[in-house]
Order: C-alpha cells, then sequence, then structure tokens
C-alpha cells in the first residue's frame, strides 16, 4: 500500500460572485508516493502544491478525485496520527516556550508524560534547539520557527511526513539543516512529502521528484530518469595542439566553440557527430584531452515542462 | 482520548488568556470597585450601601461580557485568520473537539475572572460594612450564565466570519437580548404584520437576556425564588449549547 495514492483530484475554488468563473487550482492530478522515500512535489508559485497538501490534511475538500493516506481517506482523523505536518510560513502560538509548544501538539498526539518529555527533549537537541527550549516563540528567529515547526510536525514519531516549502525563506545554513533533517528521515525508514519551487533541494535528496503546474502533473519520476528521458545531452570535447584558424574548419557541428591558447573547447548537442569530431582533430594533428557527456538538469527539464505546458503539449512518466 | 484532546485545547486557551494578560483588567476592576466605594462613602448620605452593591455588580457584569466578547470573536477567527489551525487539525482532533475545547478554555478564563472579582467584591462589602446575602451570589451566578451564552454568541459568529464582524454581531444580539421583552411588546401592540412578524421573530431567536439579570432585586437584597434560577440558567445552557452545536457544524463545513 502506497503512503499518498491521490487520483484524478481536482479542486476548484468558487470565486465569490454569481457569473464570475471559477478558479481551478487542481485539474485531475494523479501520484503516488511509496513507503519509504523522500518525494519532492516541484512547481511554480500558485501551481497547486499547498492546495494539494491542504487536500490530503483534510484541511479543504476536494471537488472531485481521490486523496488517500496508508488507504485512508484523506481526511481521517485517526490516520492523522501516522502523519506529520508542517505548513508552509508557519505561524504558531508564540506565547509558548519552545518546550511547552512540542509538548502541546505531542499532548495533543496522546503521548503519555514519560514519553512525551523524552521526545521533547530529543527533538530539540536533534533540531539544535536545546538552548531555546525555555524561550517564548516570539524571540525565535524565521529557521529556528521552521526548526521547531518541524519538531512539531516529528513529536509523534510520525510514519510520514508532509512539509510544505520547509525550505522557503531560509539562508543556505537553514536548508542544509533541513535537508539533512529530511534525509535522517528516510534513513529511519520515514516517508517524506514536500513541497518546494528550489530545484536544487529536489535534486539533491529526492529519491523521486513530479512536476505540477496549474495544477496539472506534468512528470513523475527519479531525477535522473527524467532528465534523461528523450533529453538531449550535450558532449563536450576538449582537444589541443590545433591552430586556432582551423579549430573552426572542424567545429561545424559544434554549437559553441572556446579556444584558450593552444586548447579549445566544443561543444556538441549529441553523440551523433562525435565520431566525426574525433577523427577530424586527429586528422588536423591535434590531441584528444577529453570527451564528457553534460547531464541534464531538472532545472531545464522544469523550464521545459513548464514552456510545454504553455504550449499544450503533452506531460511525461518516467 | 476525546475528552483529552478537548481538555488539551481548552488549557492551551486559558493559557493563551493568562499570558495575553487578560487577568489584569481585575486589578483594574479592584481598584475602580474600591476607589467608587470611597468616593461614595463620603458623597452620599443615604443608601449608599445599595448604590456600592449596584455597581459592584454592574462592574463584574461589564468585564465579564467584554472578556467573552473580545475573547470570544478572536476564538477560531484567530486560529484561521494566524493559520495556527493547520497544524492543529493535522493532529487526531475533529473540529467539534476543536471547538468545544476553545470555548471551554474561555469559560475557565470566565470561572477564574469570576472567582478573584467575586473575592474583592465581597472584601469591598465587608469594608463598608454593607450586608451580604444570597442575593448576591444568585445575581453572579446568573450573571456567570449570561457570560457563557455571550460567549457562544462571539464563538458561533467567529467560525464564519471576521473578528470585527463578530464583534459587532456580537454586541448587537446582547444589546437585543436585553430588549426582547420590549419587541414582544411592540408586536401585540402594532397593527402591521409585517412590524409583528419582525418583533416576534427578533423575539423567538435572540436570547432572552433579561431573565438572567438580577442584579437590581440583589441590590435590594430581595432573592428569586430557587426555581427561577434554576430554569433561567437552564435557559442560559440550552441556548449556549445549541450556539456551539451551531459553530461545531459551521465549522465541520469550512474549507481552510
Amino acid at each position: 500500500m502506497d503512503a499518498i495514492h491521490i487520483h484524478e483530484l481536482t479542486k476548484r475554488f468558487w470565486s465569490g460572485w454569481p457569473g464570475r468563473p471559477s478558479v481551478t487550482a487542481l485539474d485531475g492530478l494523479s501520484l503516488s508516493v511509496s513507503r519509504g522515500e523522500i518525494y519532492g512535489f516541484l512547481g511554480p508559485n500558485g501551481s497547486g502544491k499547498t492546495t494539494t497538501l491542504k487536500i490530503l490534511m483534510g484541511l479543504i475538500r476536494a471537488t472531485s478525485g481521490t486523496a488517500e493516506l496508508f488507504g485512508q481517506p484523506a481526511g481521517d482523523v485517526q490516520v492523522r496520527r501516522r502523519i506529520g505536518f508542517l505548513p508552509e510560513s508557519p505561524y504558531f502560538y508564540d506565547y509558548l516556550t519552545g518546550e511547552e509548544f512540542l509538548s502541546f501538539y505531542g499532548q495533543l498526539a496522546g503521548l503519555q508524560r514519560t514519553e512525551l518529555g523524552r521526545r521533547v527533549t530529543d527533538l530539540l537537541e536533534q533540531v539544535g534547539l536545546s538552548d531555546a527550549r525555555r524561550r517564548q516563540l516570539r524571540q525565535f528567529s524565521k529557521g529556528m520557527l521552521q526548526r521547531v515547526g518541524l519538531a512539531q510536525a516529528l513529536i509523534h514519531d510520525p510514519e510520514l511526513i508532509i512539509l510544505d516549502e520547509p525550505m522557503s525563506g531560509l539562508d543556505p545554513l537553514g536548508r542544509k539543516q533541513i535537508r539533512d533533517l529530511i534525509l535522517s528521515l528516510r534513513d529511519q525508514g520515514k516517508t517524506v512529502f514536500f513541497s518546494t519551487h528550489i530545484i536544487p533541494d529536489v535534486e539533491m535528496i529526492c529519491d523521486r521528484v513530479g512536476i505540477i503546474v496549474k495544477g496539472r502533473l506534468l512528470a513523475s519520476g527519479r531525477v535522473d530518469e527524467l532528465v534523461s528521458h528523450g533529453h538531449t545531452q550535450s558532449v563536450e570535447v576538449v582537444c589541443e595542439g590545433i591552430p586556432a584558424e582551423r579549430v573552426r574548419t572542424i567545429a561545424e557541428p559544434a554549437t559553441r566553440v572556446l579556444q584558450q591558447g593552444r586548447r579549445a573547447l566544443l561543444v556538441l548537442p549529441g553523440h551523433e557527430r562525435l565520431e566525426e569530431i574525433l577523427a577530424a582533430i586527429r586528422a588536423q594533428g591535434g590531441t584528444l584531452v577529453s570527451v564528457t557527456p553534460q547531464k541534464g538538469s531538472l532545472e531545464e527539464l522544469f523550464l521545459q515542462q513548464t514552456h510545454d505546458q504553455a504550449d499544450g503539449r503533452p506531460a511525461r512518466e518516467a | 482520548m476525546t475528552v483529552w484532546c478537548i481538555l488539551v485545547i481548552a488549557f492551551n486557551t486559558f493559557r493563551e488568556n493568562l499570558r495575553d494578560r487578560i487577568l489584569y483588567n481585575l486589578l483594574f476592576f479592584a481598584l475602580l470597585l474600591i476607589g467608587v466605594s470611597v468616593l461614595l462613602g463620603d458623597l452620599t448620605i443615604a443608601e449608599q450601601k445599595k448604590i456600592v452593591t449596584d455597581m459592584g455588580l454592574g462592574a463584574i457584569n461589564l468585564v465579564g461580557v467584554i472578556i467573552a466578547v473580545f475573547v470570544g470573536i478572536g476564538l477560531v477567527s484567530k486560529e484561521i485568520e494566524r493559520r495556527t489551525v493547520y497544524t492543529i487539525m493535522a493532529r487526531p482532533i475533529s473540529r467539534p473537539q476543536f471547538i468545544l475545547g476553545k470555548y471551554l478554555g474561555l469559560a475557565l478564563t470566565l470561572t477564574v475572572n469570576a472567582v478573584i472579582m467575586l473575592g474583592v467584591f465581597l472584601a469591598t462589602l465587608w469594608m463598608d460594612q454593607a450586608p451580604i446575602h444570597g442575593a448576591l451570589f444568585q445575581a453572579i451566578q446568573l450573571i456567570y450564565v449570561e457570560w457563557l451564552v455571550v460567549t457562544a454568541l462571539a464563538l458561533f459568529f467567529s467560525t464564519f466570519s471576521s473578528s470585527t464582524l463578530s464583534a459587532i454581531m456580537t454586541l448587537s444580539f446582547y444589546v437585543i437580548g436585553h430588549l426582547t421583552e420590549d419587541f414582544k411588546g411592540i408586536a401585540q401592540k402594532s397593527h402591521s404584520e409585517a412590524v409583528k412578524a419582525v418583533m416576534n421573530g427578533l423575539y423567538y431567536l435572540c436570547p432572552n437576556l433579561e431573565v438572567l439579570n438580577v442584579k437590581g432585586q440583589a441590590a435590594m437584597g430581595q432573592a428569586v425564588l430557587p426555581s427561577y434560577q434554576a430554569l433561567a440558567s437552564l435557559y442560559g445552557l440550552l441556548y449556549a449549547a445549541l450556539l456551539i452545536t451551531a459553530a461545531c457544524v459551521v465549522f465541520q463545513r469550512r474549507d481552510f
């Protein structure tokens, strides 16, 4: 059984005025997240990421389609025992201290006093806030709030952790801390589903990624599969010992040529004419220094998918 | 687990009220009451004790209503506006449990307020050598029931409207609630069917808060019958229960 299963999910928001068209936030979204994986839900602002997460947490209702968590319908009260949730830019009860804050959420999850005390201490240490345990949240920085927010999502040791833009607005150090925490959760066998619009975060830590644009899932799969599947990879060829004027005669298949002293860098759009270039280098008496295939990036795919969506081209599944 | 969750929410609401320094109004209340008492002792010749009693009961009533309205309107709407409701609703707690917890939290705050204000009030009466009789306690018990009704009104409105609108509607219902007998009188005397329908509608829809007001009799030392006190309390509590149920129904259907 998948941790998350979403099928043909659609959400339309009523405009509030008769005659004015409703806004479609999700348009037949389908995806699954397996247990034990980190799934990155990538999309530009306003693409429907938060709406999807809100439906999963039962905060809003879908117009049509189904969303299930561990086989139970989203919004089921009992299934929430197995889930931890951190909303985007969270505001917490700022009159509570770090310790009181975590205790409150632990009590709501039904933790007993002894276990609660141990979990609070462990989590504050894990997120690096042991020193701030008796400080009120109103004195916390944004990074500290995000970390204590993550701690509240983990207080009851959930199997599935759902995070909405967990790295948003954090400095590089704060982002790394959150990334490391997410990776340690996977090591503990947890499932993590998080939304973001920051591509490097997804590339670095996700097992699988889904790209959502305008409420539709345009691509889903492993990052390496997605960036290589049907995506032209360039090849960089470095050679030396060929005079500049002769490099131009052999560089016709290259999309870019850079000459630095005796060395030349030729960028080919693919592997197809590689042999032709290598033969030309030998024929000109040059020496081959390196041949480096360039992997496509998730950013290129993301931009391409966003562009395709604007053009009305079909989606891709890896 | 069901009751536990309600109590956890209630205690947190009470803690929020404490840290928002709501109980500071008690200090203001105590100073006001003692100050007025001393002043009246100097200025009035007759009925000084009745005036002190009357003013004390009125002040207790007013302070409680102000807390019930202005804290009550933020009970739910503030949670939604600040999005704290997202993390609460992500826990194994149902929406009605959340509503009940919020209500009980404010009721607890009001109870603590009532106990402290009663203590200050009785001390003032004792200093002024005014009589302390059972009617005073009857009046304060019914004032407390009125607070519970007003809190339920504020909570109900805050489940579907902003804090400002909730405040306006709650205060309107509070004022109308003290005028419902007049509406009934107008309906009986009016020749217009439309006026009759509106006035009768208001009479039956709005809470009749005047039945909970026995301050005047209490100041004169006249107790009401225990059966009246019981029935008036039951009426107020039932009305509050209906409002809380309605608040749960509205909140259950809300998207956040």
